[in-house]
């Protein structure tokens, strides 16, 4: 298969499995899972480095150190900040279960 | 031979044409976590460990690209760039305020989205002239998609942190403007592809961050949620397209799946606000937002008390229903909520919070604030569950929430926000709302259900309230 024609079917099939993962999710989790989302895409730091690591005059080096403080930042920082907000729903112990039992 | 499909890649003497078979398996793996991260976030129990998986993932992924590539040049400066990202990043959200985190996610979204359409221009100043047609294409993509999420972004985060005014940005003939610019983007766009240059690229890339900032211009402050999803979905497409640019396969496949993931997202949460996207994003809140209802405001009659007129009111009911709202998330009130709920619950009273999908900045965003504080998640009711219930209802409490219970979604074909799906509170026995002042909320106009005869307004702020309300109990 022609190497381009092979990267298009993996474009094409991730539409899918993209949309096909987060089918069910509920609306308590939509932000959430935005900002997980919103941290993948800081893998773009991949590229970045490939990209710095490969320059050798001034403009494309600067520009690469400014993409890789970026991406950085959108990659730490976004699953960082994911996770604070899901840390919040782990099962913590309640001083006052019982009135709440006796709520439901 | 290359065809027009041909990805691009560093070939001679460059780092990414001669990756290792291993290092390429160690991306599918990594693909693989990204999905399963994805699959983790969307369901209550897992996503805690999705995000996790996730973020191994991508740790996996730059350690592996450091081994794969030995010949690597810049190291040292590489390095530094990343030590930079990780001091500004990590910290800024470890120490957001919750109630600030949406502004923040948008940043970050933002960002990334600038390193997308940078990559993609270092690539094009070191091969840009010998690319392929289909190369040059997913270039121009990176550069405008990359280049509107990050000035777009940017913007939105402005807006959220009310650096600059929440309502819409309207300049005369904006439509026409924005159309224009992105019409001039696609011929340059065109251009690059045909006949490539630099100068073409330095003009695509201003109109494009223009177009960003014009996009989101008259986009009120309701709708904001959905542009940063939205803009979360384009970063992810430009990442694809820069994965292509490059070569790179895992590139490619995190961001089609952030893409494709994020515009459903975007759909759902459209739908949840009742409001078509198409309406979000040209339709924007009207000019006429800014008069509508002014005639009314602070001279008309409202009924206000005490707390502790409001603390009786709650404490010989048989069934409450809590609103809550940004302002609680603004005050910090959910402590003092939840324990005036459970001195509630001691008395016998059934409580119940109610929930709107986008209380709060975000979908979810209250649900958050409400699980650091341990109200349990069995009390959160969602909006088509609890609106039925309204009506057996003694007491209303509408803590800091305003937009979401508006009835003119419902009865005012002008308002801005209408067709939004409300809280219809106004079934309920008896109204009580804890507002700072009779300022509308972030939409911006005026909630005429706060002059309603059953509605009395407890003024100050929510946690000064809360907490007198709850010593009013105590005493009871």
């Amino acid at each position: 298969m022609d190497s381009g024609v092979a990267l298009l079917t993996i474009f094409i099939l991730s539409i899918f499995v993209g949309f096909e993962v987060v089918s069910k999710v509920s609306t308590v989790l939509h932000t959430p899972l935005m900002s997980g989302a919103n941290a993948i895409h800081g893998i773009v730091l991949v590229g970045a480095i490939l990209v710095t690591g490969n320059a050798d005059t001034t403009l494309p080096l600067v520009l690469g150190l400014i993409a890789i403080v970026l991406a950085t930042i959108n990659l730490v920082g976004g699953f960082a900040v994911t996770d604070r907000m899901l840390e919040m729903f782990k099962p913590k112990k309640a001083p006052k279960a019982d009135s709440q039992e006796a709520s439901k | 031979m290359t065809s027009i499909f041909s990805p691009g890649g560093i070939a001679a003497g460059g780092v990414v044409g001669d990756v290792p078979v291993w290092a390429q398996l160690v991306d599918l793996f990594v693909a693989i976590c990204f999905v399963l991260a994805l699959k983790g976030l969307s369901g209550p129990k897992t996503a805690r460990n999705g995000n996790m998986l996730g973020a191994a993932g991508a740790l996996i992924a730059v350690v592996t690209l450091f081994f794969a590539h030995p010949g690597m040049k810049n190291l040292p400066l590489i390095l530094g760039a990343m030590a930079i990202g990780i001091v500004v990043g990590y910290p800024a959200a470890r120490r957001v305020q919750m109630t600030a985190m949406p502004q923040l996610v948008a940043l970050f979204n933002g960002v990334g989205g600038g390193a997308a359409a940078l990559v993609s221009v270092i690539e094009f100043l070191d091969a840009g002239m010998t690319e392929s047609k289909g190369v040059l294409a997913a270039t121009v993509f990176t550069v405008i998609v990359g280049s509107v999420s990050f000035t777009g972004s940017i913007l939105t985060f402005l807006k959220l942190q009310e650096a600059i005014t929440t309502r819409p940005i309207l300049i005369p003939g904006g439509q026409y403007l924005t159309s224009l610019v992105g019409a001039a983007a696609l011929v340059f766009a065109v251009w690059l592809v045909v006949t490539p240059a630099i100068w073409i690229l330095v003009v695509l890339l201003v109109l494009s961050a223009l177009l960003g900032l014009l996009l989101v211009m008259p986009v009120g402050g309701a709708d904001v949620p959905i542009i940063i999803s939205l803009l979360n979905a384009f970063t992810g497409l430009s990442v694809a397209a820069s994965g292509y640019v490059l070569g790179n396969v895992l590139l490619i496949v995190a961001g089609t799946l952030v893409g494709a993931s994020g515009t459903l997202l975007t759909k759902e949460m459209a739908k949840a606000m009742g409001r078509p996207l198409t309406n979000t994003m040209f339709g924007a809140f009207k000019a006429q937002t800014a008069s509508a209802g002014t005639g009314g405001g602070e001279d008309r009659p409202v009924k206000s008390a005490g707390p502790e007129d409001v603390a009786i009111m709650l404490g010989y009911a048989n069934k409450v229903i809590i609103v809550p709202g940004y302002g609680l998330a603004v005050a910090q009130a959910q402590h003092q909520i939840r324990e005036l709920v459970d001195l509630l619950n001691e008395r016998g009273i059934e409580v119940d919070y109610a929930i709107h999908p986008v209380a709060g900045r975000m979908p979810g965003h209250m649900n958050v604030l409400l699980a650091e504080a341990n109200v349990p998640y069995e009390q959160l009711k969602e909006m088509d569950e609890i609106n039925p219930e309204f009506s057996s209802t003694d007491v209303v409490m509408v803590v800091g929430a305003n937009d979401v219970v508006n009835p003119a979604a419902k009865s005012d074909p002008s308002a801005p926000i209408y067709g939004m799906p409300i809280l219809d509170v106004a079934d309920a026995e008896q109204v009580v709302f804890l507002k700072r002042s009779m300022r509308p909320g972030f939409a911006g106009i005026e909630n005429e259900i706060l002059f309603d005869p059953k509605t009395t307004m407890l003024f100050g702020d929510a946690k000064e309230s809360l907490t007198k309300v709850v010593t009013a109990v105590k005493a009871m």
